[in-house]
């Protein structure tokens, strides 16, 4: 009974049963009696103008119940919104019909809806679909989109989706400081895909007799779904449930509002029966959010001693060829606001250009904008090292944020809450022996082995965030959270939180805040998410702020039960509050331990409310909604050893060590494995993933044994510690770990890469850094033999 | 077209399309829903489960392939309360996140497990090539499947042993 610190233990995930054991529900794993499956017909054309679309085969093919084109949908389903109107930025926003009406604009574009008794009878009838198309000329190179004649939407000049720009201090006048190097480079951010592992899937039930509609869905934000859906649909909100199920993994990707959820939920209204549908994974490679997909022309500035007195970045930006939710956001705020890192940068100038293309819509991909900014920082920061001769950690010691300088305000204009980024950036160096192994480099470069060093500093910005700042940058919604902490008569606890977990295991860290506070067992604590009907309202779960955010919502919650819980256990035991105790679950009179109440029998007499306090209602729960005053801001230092075999161009990485700072910790288990899935999302970015497109708008890389999602054998054991520098932004001290990962990771391999290249003369390869390119490098260095 | 399989060891009989694929078979005909699919191209093995005892990938063998073939799925490997050793360490290593790929992950890991009990890192991560986590960076699941095997080389000679 007696619980201990439970808060900061290694406890394992209360999840994890029904997981383990194949119970948990997806939403593919849902059955309802009429059920029928719903497939999309997709457009093989980049671009295209529809001039016909014959349904009439397919509507005689055994078992189907519907055909639908965007006709049918006219007036029914609404234009899909993007959710992000960032200001100041000339943002075109043409529409998004749910089924293409007169023209497709990407391979995978759907077009129409095919839906039959069985799936296998609804991919038949789906072939048998006929489209017209004229086929258009594609655009899908971002320079040549800005100048083609060849317009995505008709009504986007240039294709630019919008021209957006922060600058803080002067560049120009530290440029020319006498002294002053610039450090030039184009860096290429290459396009991802998400792969989550289960693809998107959407079940909806309508009720005709209490006209409710109940959509299931994969989403990581279903009141967000709920709210944009209820416009999409004309249903008024309460009319409308989204339940977000199991759902597996979504790095983002599940995120934006899709047509075919919007499409799947009005089929069940016009046909009175349940509807399924369920991504292949081909379509969530065509039909689901890609990530990044970047280049940049970046300039820093530095001084003969390494200080960074400025950076000028000038960024295309690819938002494939409609606005996804999110999307504005990602390559703006999340990523022109951060460019000064950990570091001091008086002086930075950033100016973004959207780019409509023929290519699958982006939004945001784990870290969304911060992995782009920090590759960006990270890669002048080695440049300029080089360029000077001095060593790359040295350079970031030089220009980090001193941990006395906090709070610290940016030249962006953000302000960082706190921070000791050199203890750990000496704490890596320290784990990984540094000087050792700059030793041993030079003795394996003697034998012809080419090892390389690389580092990076990253400070990853997250927890989103104060709802008034995200409301200035366009944001048509709050990014609060709400909890509930509720006691059943019996004394166990239910909670409820407006987040969203896909796998980042809060079930059980907030339970641990629960039973930490309530002192009750931690097998006493139920976490529920996901559901519009049972929660009061959520923002969902992305930007790593689920628990800094929600989690404080929910220590909140439990400060109101505690408090409540006190008055009534004082008035039954006939003291004053401030004479209570309340230690390991019990309340008791100061001075006199033999006089107390469980907080399980103060929840009993609060149910039965036969002698509570005057005026006091029944029940024993507590509700609280958290806006945070600013955004959190975790840190670290990662540093990796890698091996190039110059005659294959192979990169192999032997030894990755992270040092990440999080605030306080809740679960370390759950943190280690936060920080191990993002290092390889980010590491497989630096070497081997790439949504590769045809100048015809063809993805290349269209299955998934194409894309090189990475595998187990290809990365060593990671060997991971922690600084912690509790946050004073929540009363928890906790920051968010969602993303450093795939933060710090891509830029820290790169830079290893390139480290180990340096006796070549190359200086830079853009990503994928894959044996291919690697191995040209080392040819074009040798003396232009260029092969 | 019949099928007839054990699956989890009940026998079941049923008529399906001959192009049923054995993972829808298993997840639509007979309702064990904790075998996934995650792909059309039989690369992520989120599917997997013991086909006479072997790890196959489920979408890749049609269900009137397994006729009066013996299979094992998640929902097969606990007995009761009583979890499999491999169930028990991802639980207790912290082997999954979304738990997707979870199953078929376990599986894949019980078959190297039968084949090799005392696996290294190296012939594990190598093991598991057919199998993708974009959750957890492997490396718990590395330490999950080193935890079991080392539980169930000390439960060798238990009755229980290996089950
Ligand atoms: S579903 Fe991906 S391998 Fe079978
Ligand atoms: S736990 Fe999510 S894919 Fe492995």
């Amino acid at each position: 009974m007696a619980v201990t610190q439970v808060f900061g233990a290694r406890v394992r995930r209360r999840e994890d049963p029904r997981l383990i054991r194949g119970t948990a529900t997806y939403t593919d794993d849902l059955t309802l009696h009429g059920l029928c499956h719903a497939v999309f017909v997709r457009s093989p054309h980049a671009h295209a103008r529809i001039r016909r679309i014959d349904t009439s085969r397919a509507k005689s093919a055994p078992g189907v119940v519907a055909v639908l084109t965007g006709a049918d949908l006219e007036g029914k389903v609404n234009s899909i919104p993007c959710g992000w109107q960032v200001p100041n930025c000339d943002l075109k926003t043409p529409p998004h019909p749910p089924l293409a009406r007169d023209k497709v604009r990407y391979v995978g574009d759907a077009v129409a809806v095919v839906v039959a008794e069985s799936r296998a009878q609804a991919h038949d009838a789906a072939a048998a679909v006929e489209v017209d198309y004229e086929v258009l000329p594609a655009v899908v190179d971002m320079e040549a989109a800005l100048r083609s004649a060849t317009l995505v939407h008709d009504d986007v000049p240039q294709n630019r989706v919008l021209l957006w720009s922060v600058k803080g201090g002067d560049f120009e006048a530290a440029a020319r400081e006498p002294g002053v190097r610039v450090v030039r480079q184009r860096l290429v951010n290459q396009r991802l895909i998400p792969n989550a592992m289960e693809p998107r899937a959407a079940v909806a039930h309508y009720n005709p007799g209490s006209g409710e509609l109940t959509l299931w869905v994969t989403s990581q934000n279903p009141h967000i779904a709920r709210v944009i859906l209820s416009g999409v649909l004309g249903l008024p909100e309460h009319k409308l449930r989204v339940i977000a199920p199991e759902v597996g993994g979504g790095f983002g990707s599940k995120i934006p509002v899709y047509p075919e959820e919007a499409v799947v939920s009005h089929l069940a209204v016009r046909l009175g029966r349940p509807v399924k549908w369920v991504e292949s994974r081909r379509e969530n490679y065509l039909g689901t959010i890609h990530g990044r997909d970047h280049v940049t022309d970046a300039e820093m500035a530095v001084r003969p001693d390494g200080t960074v007195t400025g950076l000028r970045v000038r960024t295309l930006a690819n938002f494939g060829a409609y606005l996804s939710t999110a999307a504005p956001a990602i390559p703006t705020i999340l990523y022109g606001l951060v460019l000064s890192g950990p570091y001091r940068i008086p002086n930075i100038d950033c100016e973004v250009t959207g780019v409509f293309t023929n290519t699958t819509p982006t939004d945001a991909y784990r870290g969304a904008g911060r992995p782009e900014a920090t590759y960006v920082l990270e890669r002048m920061m080695d440049l300029a090292a080089r360029e000077l001769g001095l060593d790359p950690a040295e350079i970031r010691r030089r220009n980090l944020i001193p941990k006395d300088q906090f709070p610290y305000t940016v030249a962006t204009g953000i302000t960082y809450d706190s921070g000791d980024y050199a203890r750990a950036l000496d704490r890596a160096l320290e784990l990984f022996d540094y000087r050792r192994a700059r030793a041993d480099q030079e003795a394996a470069r003697r034998q012809g082995r080419y090892l390389g060093i690389g580092l990076s500093t990253y400070v990853e910005i997250c927890g989103a965030g104060p709802s008034k700042v995200v409301g200035s940058t366009g944001f048509s919604g709050g990014l609060w959270e709400s909890a509930v902490v509720r006691f059943s008569p019996t004394g166990k606890v239910t909670v409820f939180t407006g987040t969203s977990p896909h796998g980042q295991g809060e079930e059980t860290t907030f339970a641990q805040i629960v039973a930490q506070e309530l002192g009750v067992p931690l097998d006493d604590v139920e976490v529920l998410h996901g559901d519009t009907d049972s929660i009061l309202m959520g923002w969902g779960t992305y930007g790593s702020r689920t628990t800094p955010v929600g989690g404080t919502a929910v220590y909140l919650a439990a400060q109101k039960v505690k408090e409540k819980a006190a008055r009534i256990a004082a008035h039954q035991l006939e003291v004053s509050a401030d004479d209570l105790v309340f230690e390991n679950g019990r309340f008791h009179v100061r001075g006199a331990p033999d006089r107390g109440m469980t907080i399980q029998e103060v929840s009993l007499q609060a149910y039965l409310a036969w002698n509570l306090p005057e005026g006091m209602e029944p029940g024993l729960e507590g509700q609280a909604n958290w806006d945070p005053s600013n955004f959190v801001f975790p840190f670290g230092t990662h540093v990796c050893l890698v091996e190039v075999d110059p005659e294959t161009g192979q990169v192999r990485i032997l030894r990755y060590v992270a040092v990440d700072d999080c605030g306080r910790v809740i679960n370390p288990l759950i943190v280690d494995g936060q920080v191990h899935g993002g290092i390889v999302q980010g590491v497989a970015q630096a070497l081997w993933e790439f949504a590769q497109y045809d100048q015809a708008g063809n993805l290349l890389t269209g299955t998934m044994s194409d894309y090189a999602v990475p595998k187990a054998a290809w990365f060593p054991k990671f060997e991971c510690d922690r600084t912690e520098t509790p946050t004073p932004v929540n009363p928890l001290g906790v920051k968010g770990v969602g993303e450093t990962g795939t933060i710090a990771a891509t830029p820290c391999v790169v830079n290893a890469v390139m480290d180990a290249l340096s006796p070549f003369g190359v200086r830079h390869v853009d990503m994928p850094l894959l044996p291919e390119r690697v191995w040209r490098a080392i040819r074009q260095s040798k003396g232009g033999s260029a092969a | 077209m019949n099928v007839t399989v054990t699956v989890n060891g009940v026998r079941y009989s049923r008529d399906v399309e001959p192009r049923t694929l054995l993972v829808y078979f298993l997840r639509e005909h007979l309702g064990l829903t904790g075998t996934h699919v995650g792909c059309d191209t039989s690369t992520c093995g989120a599917c997997t489960v013991l086909l006479n005892g072997k790890a196959v990938k489920s979408c890749t063998v049609l269900a009137v392939q397994a006729e009066g073939a013996q299979i094992t799925t998640v929902e097969g490997l606990a007995q009761g309360d009583r979890l499999h050793p491999i169930q028990q360490a991802f639980w207790d290593e912290h082997g999954l996140q979304c738990g997707f790929c979870t199953p078929g992950m376990m599986l894949a890991a019980v078959d190297l497990l039968q084949r090799n009990p005392n696996p290294t890192e190296e012939q594990i991560r190598h093991a598991l090539e057919g199998n993708l986590c974009r959750c957890t960076g492997y490396q718990h699941i590395v330490n999950a499947v080193q935890a079991a095997a080392r539980a169930m080389s000390a439960a060798v000679g238990a009755p229980s042993g290996g089950e």
